[in-house]
Protein backbone atom coordinates (compact mmCIF):
# COMPACT_ATOMS: atom_id res chain seq x y z
CA UNK A 1 0.00 0.00 0.00
CA UNK A 2 2.47 2.56 -1.17
CA UNK A 3 -0.25 5.08 -2.01
CA UNK A 4 -1.44 4.92 1.53
CA UNK A 5 1.98 5.72 2.91
CA UNK A 6 2.33 8.61 0.55
CA UNK A 7 -1.03 9.98 1.66
CA UNK A 8 -0.03 9.72 5.31
CA UNK A 9 3.26 11.46 4.67
CA UNK A 10 1.63 14.28 2.74
CA UNK A 11 -0.98 14.86 5.41
CA UNK A 12 1.63 14.71 8.12
CA UNK A 13 3.89 17.19 6.38
CA UNK A 14 0.97 19.58 5.78
CA UNK A 15 -0.05 19.39 9.41
CA UNK A 16 3.52 19.83 10.60
CA UNK A 17 4.08 22.86 8.40
CA UNK A 18 0.95 24.63 9.52
CA UNK A 19 1.82 23.79 13.11
CA UNK A 20 5.22 25.37 12.69
CA UNK A 21 3.77 28.63 11.46
CA UNK A 22 4.64 28.25 7.80
CA UNK A 23 1.33 29.66 6.67
CA UNK A 24 1.09 32.17 9.51
CA UNK A 25 4.39 33.72 8.61
CA UNK A 26 3.55 33.90 4.93
CA UNK A 27 0.19 35.42 5.74
CA UNK A 28 1.63 37.99 8.08
CA UNK A 29 4.30 38.98 5.62
CA UNK A 30 1.57 39.60 3.09
CA UNK A 31 -0.17 41.65 5.78
CA UNK A 32 2.95 43.79 6.12
CA UNK A 33 3.08 44.28 2.35
CA UNK A 34 -0.57 45.26 2.23
CA UNK A 35 -0.11 47.73 5.08
CA UNK A 36 2.93 49.12 3.31
CA UNK A 37 0.93 49.58 0.12
CA UNK A 38 -1.54 51.66 2.13
CA UNK A 39 1.29 53.78 3.49
CA UNK A 40 2.62 54.39 0.02
CA UNK A 41 -0.83 55.19 -1.32
CA UNK A 42 -1.36 57.75 1.44
CA UNK A 43 1.99 59.40 0.76
CA UNK A 44 1.29 59.37 -2.96
CA UNK A 45 -2.03 61.05 -2.32
CA UNK A 46 -0.23 63.83 -0.53
CA UNK A 47 2.29 64.22 -3.32
CA UNK A 48 -0.58 64.50 -5.80
CA UNK A 49 -2.13 67.34 -3.84
CA UNK A 50 0.96 69.48 -3.80
CA UNK A 51 0.95 70.93 -7.34
CA UNK A 52 -2.56 72.30 -6.78
CA UNK A 53 -1.65 73.66 -3.40
CA UNK A 54 1.47 75.36 -4.73
CA UNK A 55 -0.54 76.81 -7.60
CA UNK A 56 -3.15 78.34 -5.29
CA UNK A 57 -0.60 79.75 -2.85
CA UNK A 58 1.46 81.18 -5.70
CA UNK A 59 -1.49 83.25 -6.83
CA UNK A 60 -1.61 85.08 -3.51
CA UNK A 61 1.86 84.89 -2.10
CA UNK A 62 4.31 85.64 -4.87
CA UNK A 63 6.98 86.77 -2.46
CA UNK A 64 7.29 83.39 -0.86
CA UNK A 65 9.22 81.89 -3.74
CA UNK A 66 11.71 80.27 -1.37
CA UNK A 67 9.09 78.38 0.59
CA UNK A 68 7.31 77.30 -2.56
CA UNK A 69 10.50 76.06 -4.18
CA UNK A 70 11.36 74.10 -1.05
CA UNK A 71 8.01 72.30 -1.26
CA UNK A 72 8.38 71.55 -4.95
CA UNK A 73 11.90 70.27 -4.49
CA UNK A 74 11.00 68.12 -1.53
CA UNK A 75 8.14 66.68 -3.54
CA UNK A 76 10.27 65.77 -6.51
CA UNK A 77 12.80 64.20 -4.17
CA UNK A 78 10.09 62.09 -2.60
CA UNK A 79 9.23 60.82 -6.06
CA UNK A 80 12.72 59.38 -6.45
CA UNK A 81 12.89 57.62 -3.09
CA UNK A 82 10.72 54.57 -3.41
CA UNK A 83 11.00 51.30 -1.57
CA UNK A 84 10.27 47.96 -3.16
CA UNK A 85 8.64 45.54 -0.79
CA UNK A 86 11.74 43.37 -0.79
CA UNK A 87 13.75 46.13 0.86
CA UNK A 88 11.26 46.73 3.67
CA UNK A 89 13.70 44.83 5.86
CA UNK A 90 16.50 47.24 5.06
CA UNK A 91 16.78 49.90 7.82
CA UNK A 92 18.79 52.25 5.63
CA UNK A 93 16.24 52.23 2.81
CA UNK A 94 13.34 52.74 5.18
CA UNK A 95 15.01 55.58 7.04
CA UNK A 96 15.92 57.23 3.74
CA UNK A 97 12.29 57.02 2.65
CA UNK A 98 11.17 58.39 5.97
CA UNK A 99 13.66 61.22 5.80
CA UNK A 100 12.51 62.29 2.34
CA UNK A 101 8.87 62.25 3.41
CA UNK A 102 9.77 64.07 6.61
CA UNK A 103 11.41 66.85 4.62
CA UNK A 104 8.29 67.23 2.55
CA UNK A 105 6.21 67.37 5.73
CA UNK A 106 8.46 70.09 7.07
CA UNK A 107 8.33 72.12 3.86
CA UNK A 108 4.55 71.77 3.75
CA UNK A 109 4.03 72.96 7.29
CA UNK A 110 6.20 75.99 6.58
CA UNK A 111 4.08 76.71 3.52
CA UNK A 112 0.89 76.49 5.55
CA UNK A 113 2.42 78.72 8.21
CA UNK A 114 3.34 81.27 5.56
CA UNK A 115 -0.21 81.25 4.26
CA UNK A 116 -1.24 82.57 7.66
CA UNK A 117 0.12 85.97 6.66
CA UNK A 118 -2.18 86.30 3.68
CA UNK A 119 -5.77 86.93 4.74
CA UNK A 120 -7.03 86.72 1.14
CA UNK A 121 -5.43 83.34 0.72
CA UNK A 122 -6.86 82.11 4.00
CA UNK A 123 -10.32 83.07 2.86
CA UNK A 124 -9.93 81.48 -0.57
CA UNK A 125 -12.36 78.61 -1.04
CA UNK A 126 -9.85 76.59 -3.06
CA UNK A 127 -7.24 76.99 -0.40
CA UNK A 128 -9.65 75.90 2.31
CA UNK A 129 -10.60 72.85 0.29
CA UNK A 130 -7.00 71.96 -0.37
CA UNK A 131 -6.22 72.42 3.25
CA UNK A 132 -8.99 70.01 4.19
CA UNK A 133 -7.61 67.52 1.75
CA UNK A 134 -4.11 67.98 3.05
CA UNK A 135 -5.21 67.50 6.65
CA UNK A 136 -7.21 64.46 5.64
CA UNK A 137 -4.21 63.06 3.84
CA UNK A 138 -1.87 63.65 6.75
CA UNK A 139 -4.36 61.83 8.92
CA UNK A 140 -4.50 58.93 6.48
CA UNK A 141 -0.72 58.79 6.49
CA UNK A 142 -0.76 58.62 10.26
CA UNK A 143 -3.35 55.86 10.31
CA UNK A 144 -1.55 53.90 7.61
CA UNK A 145 1.76 54.22 9.45
CA UNK A 146 0.31 53.07 12.73
CA UNK A 147 -1.26 50.07 11.02
CA UNK A 148 1.92 49.29 9.16
CA UNK A 149 3.90 49.36 12.38
CA UNK A 150 1.35 47.07 13.98
CA UNK A 151 1.64 44.61 11.09
CA UNK A 152 5.43 44.76 11.26
CA UNK A 153 5.39 44.17 14.98
CA UNK A 154 3.14 41.13 14.59
CA UNK A 155 5.29 39.75 11.82
CA UNK A 156 8.59 40.33 13.59
CA UNK A 157 7.27 38.73 16.75
CA UNK A 158 6.01 35.73 14.81
CA UNK A 159 9.24 35.03 12.97
CA UNK A 160 11.25 35.29 16.18
CA UNK A 161 9.14 33.02 18.32
CA UNK A 162 9.66 29.27 18.48
CA UNK A 163 9.04 27.07 16.51
CA UNK A 164 8.41 29.58 13.75
CA UNK A 165 11.98 30.78 13.97
CA UNK A 166 13.12 27.28 13.09
CA UNK A 167 10.77 26.96 10.13
CA UNK A 168 11.87 30.36 8.98
CA UNK A 169 15.58 29.72 9.14
CA UNK A 170 15.24 26.34 7.46
CA UNK A 171 12.63 27.02 4.81
CA UNK A 172 11.36 30.53 4.39
CA UNK A 173 14.28 32.86 5.14
CA UNK A 174 11.99 35.83 5.71
CA UNK A 175 13.77 38.84 7.12
CA UNK A 176 12.46 41.08 9.83
CA UNK A 177 10.76 44.23 8.62
CA UNK A 178 11.58 47.75 9.60
CA UNK A 179 8.94 49.84 11.39
CA UNK A 180 8.61 53.61 11.12
CA UNK A 181 10.41 55.51 13.82
CA UNK A 182 8.63 58.46 15.32
CA UNK A 183 9.94 61.66 13.82
CA UNK A 184 8.52 64.99 14.76
CA UNK A 185 8.42 66.46 11.29
CA UNK A 186 6.21 63.80 9.83
CA UNK A 187 4.09 63.06 12.84
CA UNK A 188 2.52 66.42 13.31
CA UNK A 189 0.10 67.44 10.65
CA UNK A 190 0.32 71.06 9.60
CA UNK A 191 -1.90 72.97 11.97
CA UNK A 192 -3.71 76.09 10.95
CA UNK A 193 -5.53 78.47 13.21
CA UNK A 194 -8.58 80.22 11.90
CA UNK B 1 0.51 44.75 58.70
CA UNK B 2 0.94 45.30 55.04
CA UNK B 3 3.95 43.67 53.56
CA UNK B 4 5.81 45.50 50.81
CA UNK B 5 4.64 42.84 48.39
CA UNK B 6 1.00 43.58 49.08
CA UNK B 7 1.66 47.24 48.50
CA UNK B 8 3.40 46.44 45.27
CA UNK B 9 0.53 44.29 44.12
CA UNK B 10 -1.95 46.98 45.00
CA UNK B 11 0.11 49.47 43.04
CA UNK B 12 0.06 47.16 40.07
CA UNK B 13 -3.70 47.23 40.15
CA UNK B 14 -3.63 50.98 39.87
CA UNK B 15 -2.50 51.03 36.26
CA UNK B 16 -3.36 54.35 34.71
CA UNK B 17 -6.86 54.32 33.32
CA UNK B 18 -6.98 54.17 29.55
CA UNK B 19 -7.09 57.65 28.12
CA UNK B 20 -10.66 57.79 26.89
CA UNK B 21 -12.87 54.81 26.38
CA UNK B 22 -15.00 54.28 23.35
CA UNK B 23 -18.62 54.31 24.47
CA UNK B 24 -20.84 51.40 23.71
CA UNK B 25 -22.63 51.55 20.39
CA UNK B 26 -26.31 51.96 21.23
CA UNK B 27 -27.89 52.94 17.96
CA UNK B 28 -27.39 55.31 15.09
CA UNK B 29 -27.47 58.22 17.48
CA UNK B 30 -25.17 58.00 20.49
CA UNK B 31 -25.68 61.25 22.29
CA UNK B 32 -23.52 60.60 25.33
CA UNK B 33 -23.00 64.32 25.86
CA UNK B 34 -26.74 64.97 25.77
CA UNK B 35 -26.40 67.68 23.17
CA UNK B 36 -29.50 66.81 21.18
CA UNK B 37 -33.08 67.33 22.24
CA UNK B 38 -34.92 64.04 22.55
CA UNK B 39 -37.19 64.91 19.62
CA UNK B 40 -34.27 65.58 17.32
CA UNK B 41 -32.47 62.43 18.47
CA UNK B 42 -35.52 60.28 17.72
CA UNK B 43 -36.00 61.93 14.37
CA UNK B 44 -32.36 61.33 13.45
CA UNK B 45 -32.45 57.74 14.65
CA UNK B 46 -35.50 57.07 12.47
CA UNK B 47 -33.99 58.78 9.44
CA UNK B 48 -30.71 56.91 9.75
CA UNK B 49 -32.44 53.57 10.27
CA UNK B 50 -34.51 54.16 7.14
CA UNK B 51 -31.43 55.14 5.25
CA UNK B 52 -29.61 52.00 6.28
CA UNK B 53 -32.55 49.90 5.13
CA UNK B 54 -32.69 51.45 1.68
CA UNK B 55 -29.03 52.07 1.01
CA UNK B 56 -27.30 49.70 3.47
CA UNK B 57 -24.96 52.57 4.32
CA UNK B 58 -24.49 53.06 8.04
CA UNK B 59 -24.12 56.57 9.39
CA UNK B 60 -23.66 57.01 13.10
CA UNK B 61 -23.64 60.10 15.26
CA UNK B 62 -21.58 60.27 18.44
CA UNK B 63 -21.38 63.16 20.84
CA UNK B 64 -18.98 63.10 23.76
CA UNK B 65 -18.70 65.56 26.63
CA UNK B 66 -14.94 65.94 26.31
CA UNK B 67 -11.93 64.48 24.58
CA UNK B 68 -10.04 64.61 27.87
CA UNK B 69 -6.91 65.84 26.16
CA UNK B 70 -6.91 63.19 23.50
CA UNK B 71 -6.29 64.03 19.87
CA UNK B 72 -9.57 64.30 17.95
CA UNK B 73 -8.40 62.31 14.93
CA UNK B 74 -6.86 59.56 17.02
CA UNK B 75 -9.96 59.20 19.15
CA UNK B 76 -12.13 59.19 16.08
CA UNK B 77 -10.25 56.36 14.37
CA UNK B 78 -10.30 54.48 17.65
CA UNK B 79 -14.09 54.72 17.70
CA UNK B 80 -14.24 53.69 14.07
CA UNK B 81 -12.07 50.65 14.69
CA UNK B 82 -14.08 49.64 17.73
CA UNK B 83 -17.52 50.04 16.17
CA UNK B 84 -16.69 48.90 12.66
CA UNK B 85 -19.56 50.84 11.17
CA UNK B 86 -20.45 49.89 7.62
CA UNK B 87 -20.69 46.51 6.01
CA UNK B 88 -17.82 44.15 5.64
CA UNK B 89 -16.42 44.30 2.15
CA UNK B 90 -18.36 47.45 1.32
CA UNK B 91 -16.92 49.57 4.12
CA UNK B 92 -19.83 51.94 3.72
CA UNK B 93 -19.90 53.60 7.11
CA UNK B 94 -19.45 57.12 8.37
CA UNK B 95 -19.30 58.64 11.83
CA UNK B 96 -20.15 62.19 12.78
CA UNK B 97 -18.32 62.94 16.00
CA UNK B 98 -18.80 66.01 18.16
CA UNK B 99 -16.91 66.87 21.28
CA UNK B 100 -18.88 69.30 23.36
CA UNK B 101 -16.25 70.90 25.55
CA UNK B 102 -13.59 71.38 22.88
CA UNK B 103 -16.24 72.38 20.35
CA UNK B 104 -14.72 70.06 17.79
CA UNK B 105 -16.34 68.16 14.95
CA UNK B 106 -15.09 65.31 12.84
CA UNK B 107 -16.58 63.29 10.05
CA UNK B 108 -14.84 59.92 9.85
CA UNK B 109 -15.42 58.28 6.51
CA UNK B 110 -15.25 54.55 5.80
CA UNK B 111 -13.10 53.42 2.91
CA UNK B 112 -16.07 52.52 0.75
CA UNK B 113 -17.55 56.01 0.99
CA UNK B 114 -14.34 57.91 0.32
CA UNK B 115 -15.21 58.16 -3.36
CA UNK B 116 -18.25 60.37 -2.77
CA UNK B 117 -17.74 61.66 0.72
CA UNK B 118 -14.23 62.93 0.11
CA UNK B 119 -12.15 64.87 2.61
CA UNK B 120 -13.09 67.96 0.66
CA UNK B 121 -16.81 67.26 0.80
CA UNK B 122 -16.63 66.36 4.47
CA UNK B 123 -14.72 69.56 5.11
CA UNK B 124 -17.36 71.59 3.33
CA UNK B 125 -20.17 69.93 5.21
CA UNK B 126 -18.46 70.78 8.47
CA UNK B 127 -17.48 74.28 7.42
CA UNK B 128 -20.54 75.44 5.54
CA UNK B 129 -23.40 73.44 7.00
CA UNK B 130 -22.70 72.31 10.54
CA UNK B 131 -20.43 75.00 11.96
CA UNK B 132 -22.57 78.08 11.20
CA UNK B 133 -25.61 76.52 12.86
CA UNK B 134 -23.67 75.37 15.89
CA UNK B 135 -22.13 78.82 16.25
CA UNK B 136 -25.62 80.26 16.26
CA UNK B 137 -26.50 77.87 19.08
CA UNK B 138 -28.72 75.63 16.97
CA UNK B 139 -27.26 72.28 17.98
CA UNK B 140 -30.22 70.17 16.81
CA UNK B 141 -30.32 71.98 13.49
CA UNK B 142 -26.58 71.74 12.91
CA UNK B 143 -26.32 68.03 13.57
CA UNK B 144 -29.50 67.21 11.67
CA UNK B 145 -28.47 69.29 8.68
CA UNK B 146 -25.01 67.75 8.74
CA UNK B 147 -26.39 64.23 8.80
CA UNK B 148 -28.83 65.04 5.98
CA UNK B 149 -26.01 66.40 3.83
CA UNK B 150 -23.94 63.29 4.45
CA UNK B 151 -26.92 61.16 3.45
CA UNK B 152 -27.47 63.24 0.31
CA UNK B 153 -23.84 62.89 -0.70
CA UNK B 154 -23.66 59.13 -0.33
CA UNK B 155 -27.20 58.31 -1.39
CA UNK B 156 -27.30 55.85 -4.22
CA UNK B 157 -23.71 54.75 -3.78
CA UNK B 158 -24.86 51.44 -2.35
CA UNK B 159 -28.13 49.59 -2.35
CA UNK B 160 -29.36 47.37 0.39
CA UNK B 161 -29.20 43.81 -0.81
CA UNK B 162 -30.30 40.93 1.29
CA UNK B 163 -31.64 41.49 4.75
CA UNK B 164 -28.88 39.56 6.46
CA UNK B 165 -26.06 41.32 4.75
CA UNK B 166 -24.02 41.38 7.94
CA UNK B 167 -24.49 37.76 8.73
CA UNK B 168 -24.01 36.05 5.41
CA UNK B 169 -20.29 36.52 5.12
CA UNK B 170 -18.79 36.09 8.49
CA UNK B 171 -20.03 32.64 9.42
CA UNK B 172 -19.44 30.62 6.25
CA UNK B 173 -16.90 27.99 7.25
CA UNK B 174 -14.36 27.05 4.62
CA UNK B 175 -15.64 24.05 2.66
CA UNK B 176 -12.30 22.51 1.96
CA UNK B 177 -11.27 22.40 5.58
CA UNK B 178 -14.55 20.78 6.53
CA UNK B 179 -14.25 18.25 3.73
CA UNK B 180 -10.75 17.44 4.87
CA UNK B 181 -11.95 16.78 8.40
CA UNK B 182 -14.75 14.64 7.05
CA UNK B 183 -12.21 12.70 5.04
CA UNK B 184 -10.14 12.08 8.15
CA UNK B 185 -13.22 11.11 10.13
CA UNK B 186 -14.33 8.65 7.46
CA UNK B 187 -10.95 6.98 7.33
CA UNK B 188 -10.75 6.83 11.09
CA UNK B 189 -14.22 5.35 11.51
CA UNK B 190 -13.88 3.29 8.36
CA UNK B 191 -10.84 1.71 9.89
CA UNK B 192 -13.14 0.26 12.54
CA UNK B 193 -15.79 -0.82 10.06
CA UNK B 194 -16.68 0.28 6.51
CA UNK B 195 -20.26 0.71 7.61
CA UNK B 196 -19.20 3.33 10.18
CA UNK B 197 -17.28 5.12 7.46
CA UNK B 198 -20.44 5.18 5.40
CA UNK B 199 -22.41 6.55 8.33
CA UNK B 200 -19.81 9.28 8.86
CA UNK B 201 -20.16 10.24 5.22
CA UNK B 202 -23.93 10.10 5.34
CA UNK B 203 -24.02 12.45 8.32
CA UNK B 204 -21.05 14.65 7.46
CA UNK B 205 -21.78 15.56 3.87
CA UNK B 206 -25.29 16.94 4.44
CA UNK B 207 -24.04 18.81 7.51
CA UNK B 208 -21.27 20.44 5.49
CA UNK B 209 -23.73 21.12 2.71
CA UNK B 210 -26.18 22.89 4.96
CA UNK B 211 -23.42 24.86 6.71
CA UNK B 212 -21.96 26.08 3.48
CA UNK B 213 -25.04 26.71 1.39
CA UNK B 214 -27.89 27.72 3.61
CA UNK B 215 -31.39 26.90 2.56
CA UNK B 216 -30.89 23.52 0.91
CA UNK B 217 -34.04 21.49 0.42
CA UNK B 218 -34.70 18.26 2.27
CA UNK B 219 -34.50 16.30 -0.92
CA UNK B 220 -31.10 17.68 -1.72
CA UNK B 221 -29.84 17.01 1.78
CA UNK B 222 -31.12 13.45 1.49
CA UNK B 223 -29.28 13.02 -1.77
CA UNK B 224 -26.11 14.38 -0.18
CA UNK B 225 -26.56 11.91 2.66
CA UNK B 226 -26.86 9.06 0.20
CA UNK B 227 -23.80 10.16 -1.76
CA UNK B 228 -21.96 10.60 1.52
CA UNK B 229 -22.85 7.08 2.62
CA UNK B 230 -21.68 5.45 -0.62
CA UNK B 231 -18.57 7.63 -0.76
CA UNK B 232 -17.76 6.93 2.88
CA UNK B 233 -18.05 3.17 2.36
CA UNK B 234 -15.83 3.29 -0.71
CA UNK B 235 -13.19 5.47 0.96
CA UNK B 236 -13.24 3.25 4.02
CA UNK B 237 -12.74 0.15 1.87
CA UNK B 238 -9.93 1.75 -0.13
CA UNK B 239 -8.00 2.88 2.90
CA UNK B 240 -8.79 -0.14 5.01
CA UNK B 241 -6.57 -2.65 3.25
CA UNK B 242 -3.16 -3.61 4.54
CA UNK B 243 -3.11 -2.00 7.95
CA UNK B 244 -5.82 -2.85 10.33
CA UNK B 245 -6.41 0.16 12.51
CA UNK B 246 -5.95 3.86 12.27
CA UNK B 247 -5.44 4.46 15.88
CA UNK B 248 -3.07 7.36 15.74
CA UNK B 249 -5.62 9.80 14.44
CA UNK B 250 -6.79 10.83 17.85
CA UNK B 251 -10.25 11.22 19.17
CA UNK B 252 -13.46 12.01 17.38
CA UNK B 253 -13.71 15.14 15.30
CA UNK B 254 -15.45 17.97 17.05
CA UNK B 255 -16.26 20.91 14.87
CA UNK B 256 -14.83 24.26 15.83
CA UNK B 257 -17.31 26.91 16.78
CA UNK B 258 -18.78 28.71 13.84
CA UNK B 259 -20.96 30.99 15.83
CA UNK B 260 -24.00 32.60 14.35
CA UNK B 261 -23.97 36.14 13.11
CA UNK B 262 -24.64 39.14 15.22
CA UNK B 263 -27.52 38.91 17.61
CA UNK B 264 -30.35 41.38 17.62
CA UNK B 265 -29.99 45.11 18.05
CA UNK B 266 -27.84 47.55 16.17
CA UNK B 267 -24.21 46.89 15.47
CA UNK B 268 -21.51 47.74 13.01
CA UNK B 269 -21.10 45.30 10.17
CA UNK B 270 -17.32 45.13 9.99
CA UNK B 271 -16.58 48.15 7.85
CA UNK B 272 -13.02 49.41 7.77
CA UNK B 273 -11.71 52.95 7.97
CA UNK B 274 -8.50 54.39 6.63
CA UNK B 275 -8.52 57.79 8.28
CA UNK B 276 -10.51 59.60 5.60
CA UNK B 277 -12.74 62.52 6.49
CA UNK B 278 -12.32 66.00 7.86
CA UNK B 279 -12.20 67.86 11.14
CA UNK B 280 -13.35 71.25 12.23
CA UNK B 281 -14.48 73.26 15.19
CA UNK B 282 -17.19 75.67 16.07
Amino acid sequence: MRKLHLAIIIIFVLAALSGCGYNTMQGQEEGVFAAWADVEAAYQRRADLIPNLVEVVKGYAKHEAGTLTAVTEARSKVGTVQISKESLGDPAAVSKFQEAQGQLSGALSRLIAVAENYPDLKANQNFLDLQNQLEGTENRINVARVRYNKAVQDFNTTIRSFPNSLTNSLLLHLSRKEPFRADEGARTAPKVQF
Amino acid sequence: MKSPITTLLLLCLLTPASALDVPQLRGHVNDTAGMLSSGAAQHLEAALTDFEQTDSTQIVVLTIPTLAGENLEEYSIKVAEAWRIGHKGLDNGAILLLSQQERKIRIEVGRGLEGKLTDLTSGRIIRDIITPRLKAGDIDGGITAGVSSIMEVVRGDYQAKARDLTQSKESAPPVLTLLFFLFVAIIFLGGISPFLGGVAGAVGLPVIGSLTLSGLGLFFLGALGFIGFIGGMILALIFRGGRGRWSFWGGPFIGGGWGGGSSGGFSGGGGSFGGGGASGSW
